[in-house]
């Protein structure tokens, strides 16, 4: 069954490399923070072939405490292409098998239209702000 | 700038860190064709959808292949921009090249389909000796030729 997050899993913020521009997959910084009853994943940036990867990483950890809910808060995102929807599907669907709620945060334009497209807009739970994530 | 040349021709390695580059150039120059930001950045999504495409199934992840860009500004009989890209990865026939299902919820299998949308027209062929080739034309609306974009102050997508 879904439990609360533990402390010590939340209210990390993941190891940043902006300057790492070398690496050969550039790390997203991501702000994790919990909540009453699960957590609120926080990216910042552009989310491409070459950063889904660290935001999947992520998403895969929190599930590892079986959150009740994840709210992915991308306010903080003006760019995604299909390689970082692919990852919210994959964590749209760990949560589904694992009974929690994954519910998208502040999606701006770009972001929304890129969902239209691939018409993942009402497959996806999807609130403009915090509290209507945290009622969902 | 005329039709005949490319305005721009990039060669770069197959590194996704490149990407965002890619993408602040191309939106740079759809904003000056007259796109607005939205149309821009969707022209710049069908390059980055391509070249992620090229990077992960042609040439399977590895990073120092070549990649092939030319950009054409096109003005008659509308504005618009033609975008041809070319890798030497292995051929497949491009009737094989397609998008998944949209109603079957999965992750990946969105990149052909979404180059497919947001631009005019977006074919695939097999280049001459090895390699494919992908051409992509977007034109411009009537009712936005001409028209500043909202967002030239504004950050570009890509350099996040």
């Amino acid at each position: 069954m879904p439990q609360e997050v533990p402390p010590q899993a939340a209210n990390k913020k993941s190891q940043e490399t902006d300057n790492d521009i070398m690496s050969t997959n550039q790390d997203l910084p991501i702000q994790i923070d919990a909540i009453k009853d699960g957590v609120v994943i926080r990216p910042t940036g552009d989310i491409d072939l070459s950063r889904a990867p660290s935001l999947r990483t992520q998403i895969a950890e929190v599930f590892k405490s079986t959150p009740m809910r994840v709210i992915i808060d991308l306010n903080e995102v003006p760019y995604m292409d299909s390689s970082g929807v692919a990852t919210l599907v994959e964590g749209m669907q760990i949560a589904s098998r694992g009974g929690s709620k994954f519910i998208l945060l502040g999606l701006q334009e770009r972001v929304r239209s890129i969902f239209e497209i691939a018409r993942l807009d009402t497959v996806f739970t999807i609130t403009i702000d915090l509290e209507a994530a945290e009622r969902f | 700038m005329t039709d005949d040349a490319p305005a721009i021709h990039l060669r770069l390695m197959s590194q996704p860190r490149l990407l965002a580059s890619v993408r602040s150039m191309v939106v740079a120059l759809s904003e000056r064709i007259g796109f607005g930001e939205i149309e821009s950045g969707h022209v710049a999504l069908a390059v980055d959808e391509a070249l992620a495409n090229i990077i992960r199934h042609g040439y399977e992840q590895r990073e120092y292949e070549t990649i092939e860009i030319d950009v054409w500004v096109l003005s008659d009989p509308k504005p618009g921009i033609r975008i041809i890209i070319e890798d030497e990865a292995p051929q497949i026939e491009p009737n094989e090249i397609r998008g998944r299902d949209l109603e079957n919820v999965q992750p990946g299998g969105l990149g052909v389909h979404i180059m497919r949308e947001v631009m005019n027209t977006c074919s695939f062929e097999k280049r001459e000796n090895k390699g494919m080739r992908v051409i992509m034309e977007k034109l411009l609306e009537e009712n936005a030729a001409g028209s500043p974009s909202p967002s030239s102050e504004q950050e570009v997508p890509g350099n996040g």
